[in-house]
Order: C-alpha cells, then sequence, then structure tokens
C-alpha cells in the first residue's frame, strides 16, 4: 500500500490496526435537552432557546425521542441497551455554550455489541452514548483557525443537537475496511431511521484511532486519533498516511507519540494538534440536572419488535435464496433491491440472473418501483431463450423507465424470439452460399464461427439468439 | 436603626382585604414602596426595585378583584425575590459584576406561579455574589444590614431576602438555600424560612450554585405566611427534571393539629462543640415547650452530620465550578476584551467574579481533577449516602429533628470576612439537610445574650413539610416574648 506522497509500507511485514470513533446527529425533531429545533441550515442563532446558549437558569430535559433512537442502534448494533446517566464533561471553549458538554461517561445507554461487514468480518462496538452537539465556529482572517484569525463567528443552531457517539473496537485492519465499517454503520443508522447519514452535512463525522505493529505481534501500538475526515475517500487517505508515517518513524528507530492529529484534505497529511500531555482535563462527574434514564425491558423490546431487518440479515437472507455469494449481494441489498430480487426469485425467476440484473442494470432509483413478477416474467423469458441477453437488459431499461409488461415491451420493440426451424433454414442456407468458409470451420478454425453468427444475426436484424446460432452451427458439423 | 417584626400586615391578612375590596393591591404597593423609599438607603435589602412592572401588576390584580375574579391566594401581597431567579426583562445580577445589566429573556418558574397566584413581584434582593457566603457581605454592589441592628450583618446568602421581610418591605419573599442561606439569614434576622425538600420547588430559572442541592424557599414573619407562599410555589415543573412529579403536601389546613405524640429528636451533634451557649439554650427551652406541647423529646445522634460540612465544601464548589463556567463573556453579560479569546475570556472571569467565587471554583476545579476525583469529589458522593443514611435510622424513631439554625446571632460586619473557614461554620447546623435533600425549617425562638434573634430548627424527613410546618407553628406560639 501506499500513502498519498507515494511512500509504500510493507503489508507482510506490518500491521494497521484501527478503532473508529463515529459520531451521528440523531434525526429528532427537536434538540437532545430542548425544544429548539433540530435542523440543519438554516440562518445563524434562529433555531436557539435559552438552553441552546446555556443561559443562566436553564435547566435541560432529556428528549425521548433521542433515547428511543439511540435504543434502536443499540440493538441493531447488538449492544446491551442499559440503565443509564448522563455526566458533565468540562472545557472551554466559544462555540460550546454552557462551557460544559452533557455527555455520558462511566454509563453509556449502549454497551458491548458488533456489526458484521458484507465480507462477513465481525468488528466490535465498545458503546454507544447520547451527548450534545456543539455550536459553530468560523473563524475569519489568518489561516481559519482560532489561534490566528481575526475574528471569529459563532452559530449555535447545531448546538445541543442529539449526537449518539458510537465508539468501535480496535478490531479494523485496513483503510479499505474502515470505509466499509463506516458504510455499513451509515446504512443501519438509516435502516432504523435514526439519522440521515450524510457524512458532507455532518451528520456522521468519524475520528480514527490508528496505530501499527509487527505483523504475528498482539500487543497495541501507540495510537494517534485523527480528526477532521469529512468523507469515506478521507478517510481512507488518512488512514494510509498515518500509518505509513508510523512506519517510517518506527523504521527509523523513533517512537510514535500518542497525539491528536487533524486531517488536511488539501495536503493529504495529518498534523499535530496535541500531545497526550496537553489534553484537556474534562473534570467529568455526574450530571446533576438529570436523573437516571432506565427504558426498562418493555420499552426495549417494543423498540426492538419494531426494528426493520437489518443490512447484514437481509445479505444473509438473499445469499441463501439465491445461491450467490454473501460479498455479492452487499450492493443489491444497499440498493434495496433485495425485497424485489427474493419475490422475483420466488415467482420462478433464475436466482443468478436476477441478481445479476440487480446488481449490473438496476442502478436507477426507479428499479424500487419494479413489479416482481413482471421482473420475474423478464428473467424466465431470458433464460427461456425468448430474449437474449442484450434485448432482456433493453427490456428491463424499459420496464424501469416507463413501466409495462416484458413482454408487450419486447413485442413493440419487435424482439420475437424466433422460430427454431426458420432460424435452421437461415444457417442451411447461410452454409450453402459460403463453402470456402464452411470447410474452414470444419477444419477447425474457429474463428470462423464469428463470421457465420454475424451474417446470421444481419439475416435476422439481431433478432436470433447467438447462442442458439452457435449450437445449430455445431450441430450441422 | 431597629425594627421588630410582625407589626406589619400579614401576606394572609393583605390577600384577604384585596380579594374582599377592602383595600386595593395598589394602596398596599404603595405602602411598601413607601416603606423601601425610606428606609432602603440604609438597608441596602434591594439590588433593583420594580416600580413600574409591580405597580402595573397591581393594577391587573385590582382590575381583577373589580371583574369579581379572584385573583389567587397571595392576591395584592408584594413579593421580593433573591436576585438569582430570573425575571423576564429585568436585571437579574446574583450580586455579580459579571451577570451587571444583564436581562433575562425569561420568567423562573416560581415567578409564574407567584403571577398566577397574584402576587405583585416588586424587586431583587441583595445576596452573597452567586449565593457564596454566609453574610451578603460578598455582594459586589455592598453589602445589607441586619434590620435588627444594622450595625450587623443579616447572613446570608439570602440576607437582602430576609432583611426586606424583617424590615417590614415585604410581607414575603423568596430565597435560595444551597447549605444554609435561608435558614441562616432568616434565624440572624428574626423571621421564618424554609428550605423545601430538595425537588419540591422548580429550579428552572434559579441561577444555579450547585445543582443538586440549591431549593428555592420561603421567608415571612409568620409560619402561617410561609406555608401559603410554600403552596404556591411548590409542585410537579417538566422543565426541571429533577422536580418531584407527585402533588405537594397541603400544610395550611393542619398548622393548628398540634403536637400531640410527636417523637422530637434533639440532634446531639448540633448541641455542643461551636454552638454559643444561649443558642442551644434557646433551642433547649423550644424542645421543652414542644414536650410542654404534648410531644417526646429525646436526644439523638446522627454520627456522619459532623462530616458535613468537609462533604458540602467538596460537592457545592465542585459543581458551582461548572456551573459558572459559562460567564466567560462570550455570550451574555459583561466582557473585557483580551488579544485572543482566551484572554478574554481569561480577563472577563479574573474582573467579573469576586474572590469568594474564585475560591470556591478553584476549590470544586481541584476536586475533580484527573487523579484526585476519588480522593475528593467521590469521598464526598460516599459522605452525602453516608449522612442520608444516618438521617433514615434518626427518621425510623423520630417524626422530626430539632437543632439550633445557626451557632450564633448576627454577627458584625468584617468579623469573619478574613477567615472563610470561621464564614463556612455558619452553616454547620443547616448542610446536612442540603447533602440529604431533606426539608428544615428556621422559626424565631427567642433572644441571645446580645438581645438578638436566635432561631431553632426543626428538620423533616423527605417530603415531611406537613408535621414539620405543624411543629413549627407549636414552636412560633411557644415562643418567648419578642427580642429586647
Amino acid at each position: 500500500m501506499s500513502d498519498a506522497t507515494g511512500t509504500t509500507i510493507d503489508l507482510e511485514k506490518w500491521e494497521i490496526v484501527v478503532g473508529l470513533e463515529v459520531h451521528a446527529e440523531l434525526s429528532t425533531r427537536t434538540k437532545l435537552f430542548s425544544s429548539a429545533i433540530n435542523q440543519f441550515g438554516g440562518e445563524p442563532n434562529t433555531n436557539i432557546d435559552p438552553l441552546t446558549l446555556g443561559l443562566p437558569g436553564s435547566l435541560p430535559v432529556l428528549n425521548e425521542q433521542a433515547v428511543e433512537l439511540a435504543i434502536r442502534v443499540g440493538l441493531a448494533l447488538n449492544c446491551t441497551v442499559q440503565p443509564n446517566e448522563f455526566s458533565r464533561k468540562n472545557y472551554f471553549y466559544p462555540d460550546l455554550p454552557k462551557d460544559y458538554q452533557i455527555s455520558q461517561f462511566d454509563r453509556p445507554i449502549d454497551d458491548e455489541g458488533h456489526l458484521e461487514l458484507p465480507d462477513g468480518t465481525v468488528i466490535g462496538v465498545e458503546r454507544a452514548h447520547l451527548e450534545e452537539d456543539t455550536g459553530k465556529s468560523t473563524h475569519v482572517g489568518g489561516g481559519g483557525r482560532i489561534h490566528d484569525a481575526g475574528h471569529s463567528t459563532i452559530d449555535y443552531n447545531r448546538a445541543g443537537v442529539p449526537l449518539l457517539e458510537i465508539v468501535g473496537k480496535p478490531d479494523i485492519r485496513s483503510a479499505d475496511q474502515a470505509k466499509a465499517y463506516v458504510s455499513e454503520l451509515r446504512s443501519i443508522l438509516m435502516a432504523v431511521g435514526a439519522s440521515d447519514g450524510k457524512m458532507e452535512e455532518g451528520s456522521m463525522r468519524v475520528d480514527c484511532n490508528v496505530s501499527v505493529r509487527p505483523r504475528g505481534t498482539t500487543e497495541l501500538g501507540t495510537r494517534c486519533e485523527v480528526k477532521n475526515v469529512n468523507s469515506l475517500r478521507s478517510l481512507g487517505r488518512a488512514i494510509e498516511y498515518e500509518a505509513v508515517r508510523q512506519v517510517d518513524m518506527i523504521s527509523a528507530g523513533e517512537r510514535v507519540q500518542q497525539q491528536t492529529r487533524h486531517w488536511n484534505e488539501d495536503d493529504g497529511r495529518t498534523h499535530k494538534l496535541r500531545s497526550k500531555e496537553e489534553a484537556d482535563d474534562y473534570r467529568f462527574f455526574p450530571e446533576p440536572d438529570l436523573v437516571e434514564v432506565d427504558p426498562g425491558e418493555e420499552w426495549i423490546e417494543r423498540v426492538r419488535a419494531a426494528l426493520p431487518v437489518l443490512p447484514a440479515a437481509r445479505r444473509h437472507r438473499l445469499s441463501e435464496a439465491s445461491g450467490v455469494d454473501l460479498a455479492k449481494t452487499a450492493i443489491v441489498v444497499e440498493r434495496g433491491l433485495d425485497e424485489l430480487c427474493l419475490a422475483a426469485i420466488d415467482a420462478g425467476a433464475d436466482p443468478v440472473r436476477t441478481l445479476t440484473h440487480a446488481e449490473h442494470n438496476l442502478s436507477d432509483e426507479r428499479s424500487l418501483d419494479l413489479d416482481p413478477g413482471a421482473f420475474a416474467s423478464l428473467v424466465t423469458m431470458e433464460t427461456g431463450g425468448d430474449l437474449t441477453a442484450t434485448q432482456a437488459k433493453q427490456v428491463l431499461a424499459e420496464m424501469v423507465s416507463s413501466g409495462g409488461s416484458p413482454a408487450d415491451i419486447a413485442r413493440a420493440k419487435g424482439f420475437e424470439a424466433m422460430d427454431n426451424s426458420e432460424l435452421e433454414g437461415i444457417v442451411d442456407d447461410l452454409i450453402a452460399g459460403s463453402p470456402d468458409e464452411w470447410q474452414r470451420f470444419l477444419e477447425g478454425d474457429t474463428k470462423v464461427m464469428g463470421f457465420f453468427v454475424g451474417q446470421v444475426m444481419k439475416a435476422t436484424r439481431g433478432q436470433a439468439d447467438g447462442k442458439v446460432v452457435t449450437k445449430l452451427l455445431n450441430s450441422r458439423r | 436603626m431597629t425594627s421588630k417584626p410582625g407589626t406589619y400586615p400579614t401576606a394572609i391578612d393583605i390577600a384577604v382585604s384585596v380579594r374582599s375590596g377592602e383595600r386595593t393591591a395598589s394602596e398596599v404597593l404603595e405602602d411598601h414602596l413607601a416603606r423601601i423609599g425610606s428606609s432602603d438607603a440604609e438597608i441596602h435589602a434591594f439590588n433593583h426595585v420594580m416600580v413600574d412592572e409591580a405597580r402595573s401588576t397591581a393594577e391587573a390584580v385590582d382590575s381583577a378583584v373589580e371583574a369579581g375574579e379572584n385573583p389567587g391566594p397571595l392576591a395584592g401581597v408584594p413579593v421580593a425575590l433573591k436576585d438569582n431567579m430570573c425575571t423576564r426583562a429585568v436585571p437579574t445580577t446574583c450580586s455579580s459584576r459579571i451577570l451587571e445589566g444583564w436581562k433575562p429573556p425569561y420568567d423562573a418558574t416560581v415567578v409564574q406561579r407567584l403571577g398566577v397566584a397574584g402576587a405583585v413581584v416588586i424587586g431583587k434582593t441583595n445576596m452573597d455574589e452567586f449565593a457564596m457566603g454566609s453574610s451578603t457581605e460578598n455582594s459586589a454592589f455592598g453589602p445589607t444590614r441586619n434590620p435588627r441592628d444594622t450595625s450587623r450583618v443579616p447572613g446570608g446568602s439570602s440576607g437582602g431576602s430576609a432583611a426586606a421581610v424583617a424590615a417590614g418591605f415585604v410581607p414575603i419573599s423568596l430565597g435560595s438555600d444551597t447549605g444554609g442561606s435561608i435558614r441562616q439569614p432568616a434565624a440572624l434576622c428574626g423571621v421564618v424560612g424554609v428550605k423545601p425538600t430538595y425537588g419540591a420547588v422548580s429550579r428552572l430559572g434559579l441561577i444555579a450554585f450547585a445543582s443538586s442541592l440549591d431549593q428555592i424557599g420561603p421567608f415571612a414573619n409568620t409560619v402561617a405566611d410561609a406555608a401559603v407562599l410554600l403552596e404556591v410555589i411548590a409542585g410537579h415543573d417538566p422543565g426541571d427534571s429533577t422536580s418531584i412529579d407527585e402533588p405537594f403536601a397541603e400544610l395550611s389546613p393542619h398548622l393548628d393539629d398540634g403536637v400531640v405524640g410527636t417523637r422530637i429528636g434533639l440532634i446531639t451533634e448540633m448541641m455542643g462543640e461551636g454552638i454559643d451557649a444561649d443558642v442551644a439554650a434557646r433551642t433547649r427551652e423550644a424542645a421543652d415547650a414542644l414536650e410542654a406541647a404534648g410531644a417526646t423529646v429525646e436526644e439523638v445522634s446522627i454520627p456522619a452530620v459532623t462530616y458535613g460540612l468537609s462533604a458540602y465544601y467538596l460537592v457545592a464548589p465542585a459543581e458551582a465550578s461548572s456551573n459558572l463556567a459559562r460567564y466567560d463573556g462570550v455570550r451574555y453579560g459583561n466582557r473585557v476584551e483580551g488579544n485572543t479569546t482566551d484572554e478574554m475570556m481569561f480577563a472577563t472571569r479574573t474582573q467579573g467574579f469576586g474572590d469568594e467565587v474564585k475560591r470556591r471554583i478553584m476549590l470544586g476545579a481541584y476536586a475533580l481533577s484527573a487523579g484526585y476525583y476519588d480522593a475528593f469529589y467521590g469521598k464526598a458522593l460516599k459522605v452525602r449516602t453516608l449522612i442520608r443514611a444516618d438521617f433514615q435510622v434518626a427518621y425510623e424513631k423520630f417524626d422530626v429533628l430539632l437543632s439550633p439554625t445557626s451557632p450564633s446571632t448576627a454577627f458584625p460586619f468584617g468579623d469573619k470576612t478574613s477567615d472563610p473557614m470561621a464564614m463556612y461554620l455558619n452553616d454547620v447546623c443547616t448542610i446536612p439537610t442540603n447533602l440529604a435533600g431533606h426539608p428544615a425549617i428556621s422559626v424565631p425562638f427567642g433572644a441571645g445574650d446580645d438581645g438578638l434573634p436566635i432561631g431553632v430548627q426543626v428538620l423533616a424527613p423527605p417530603r415531611g413539610e406537613q408535621q414539620m410546618f405543624t411543629t413549627a407553628a407549636v414552636l412560633e406560639s411557644a415562643a418567648p416574648g419578642d427580642a429586647e
């Protein structure tokens, strides 16, 4: 592998270890502790109220919808949903209105779970906890960082928006796996309606902890936490850059220092923000303005019963129904086409052809509206020889864009299946009219096959099935 | 100047006369404004008198009476609020430079409930800055004088609210009690002061000092007035997550129930060392009076209360260090400019806070810091549990407990300002109830050798206000003649 600067590390000698912390904004109507609206965008400082601004005398009241979404995510990630409490994380920063963040520390709502990647790899989840988001600072002038800015503006619309911080275990072993983890997590969050998953709007933010170690060893290396990773692409690049940097350091006889580092998209490097020693002492203590939250079995079971079938289970279901490899079902499930495929297979369509169409010919969003029976008929027409692969693809495209039955569309396009006896006559006429070519074919020149197939196609204006023509030619040998 | 309590009309009398049309709320208000006008320059009970707002409230009450409506149990009763309760569009300062001039965009829940009850909020009273202190000398706007002896402190931190009642500026007022801040000034000013069960009164709109201890409560010249005021402000508020979701006790109908058969425990640990002899003597006389009224009185030891002060001075500053972090000059309040954001915050807080506030922020931040949490804050929480457990044992044998409110009568200005520990010891009898979350009331009971008022404290188990008030009413009627 190599990083952005082209440096490479030897993956036979080194192993990359990654643990991800994903902050997901929950799609609640209001903020985590107040009735101010939770909405992205909007004029600065319009979705605010006394608590959002940390005004004296304001008090937090927990948003039940946020708890419900946290329970959904917890169950979807196979976590134990437990009685939990909030703590204060104290630090001074202008975009933190109370100069403390209400978060969960000792007792998070979701404890110990896992998620399964499309290839079947299982990644551990340590915990998921609720906390409030901060406002957004914009530093004007200087380098866009607070220290050399001319002045700063703060928008508190985001302050108090509910976040679920999902802390993954250091089970990830490559940049690609990290990307797969985030994609999978995003699918789960969206499936349970917890988040819109928009990384570009900051609905999902990823911090990655990266360390390296000699392959074959089990002890974890010293990690660096990389912040400001705003897309899947930069996540991959940041991990690769950071791994190379650390291997280079170790190879040069240096020690990796535990640091928080900032990913810079422009230069493709990570830069030191602060060392472990410079880290804030957050002086956590139990939030006295809130009481313990005990969701209780009844609530948890009600949420569990209402959960949709999750991506991993859908992949397994489709793989089992189709006999197609698990990893190949991922894209179909991601597009939400698994129900369609299952119904089509159920209606007798060939499973492999069904999935092949879903993977290659159904990227259009309108595919979700396809009638499963019609889709099954199309696949059966193709496997039954009534349509060629090319024709089937065209008919399917028409079905997606304007609806209609495959038989009607095929007829309208003139894709009538050739009668074999008619085709036999054409083939025999062709053999008779091309004795030299036929002789070469008989002598084993397989390239001449193409000539014959092409001539038949020309004579039938493309209506003949190539496979049938080949079969006929071989039978005349 | 000296004045005596009990010579002004009570809140109940005022409400009755206003409701009956005998007097108008506006007349009542003008009487009180006149007293404030003539004497508050000396007492300095108020940071801000809401003349215009109070006049329009009184007019509204009068219109309601004229229209034949019932304006509520506190119809036309002037009420003063400690200056840490948010009042919409009216300065709310916590007696701190850092909030000078700040006007909240909303009313605290207690202010809303006073409005519904027909009360007329007349002003905001002086206090120790952010409620940190026991003498009101820590106000950034100068101290309040004790109306019983203006050379002495009124106690604190709700000194302004206690003095306002003692001086007849208002019949009732609200204070907040985190470690004794209602009961101690009530004792020193010779009025009734109540710290309700934690969660009985909404804290929404109360500017936090120590959230797990803070509780709003009434001051009054009589137990009956305090009962009516508490009934008005208590009760569940969905806006405060720590508010008790149960109906609050009925107090007024039970004030004359008497104490026949009531089991009363006199707390041994609060009768010995550190308590002035005259204070202990009056407390014993109070116990005798209750016994004479039919109660049984025994001494009871509650060993854990001796750790109360130490635990309190970890828990309260720790929470304060976090609660007061928001005063950073970024969003509201006073800002002192600096070259960078950090410098601005630093300068704002350095100049905006007084010494006692800074002392407690530092104490609290230290108690919570990495590596010290278990030894300090963690241990204090354990003491809290222990105190609660010891009280629980006592309440298996006793209905209510009895102790002095404050170790001494009102002390002269400057007496304890140079020795924080001596000042902190003022709250040794009141702090344990805050740590336990229990209710307690201070009732005037005679005078000390110096002729100044002494308060006796009745403590009750959580939500035990009814029996606490009944006991207090008996004490009130048995109290020796006014101090001379």
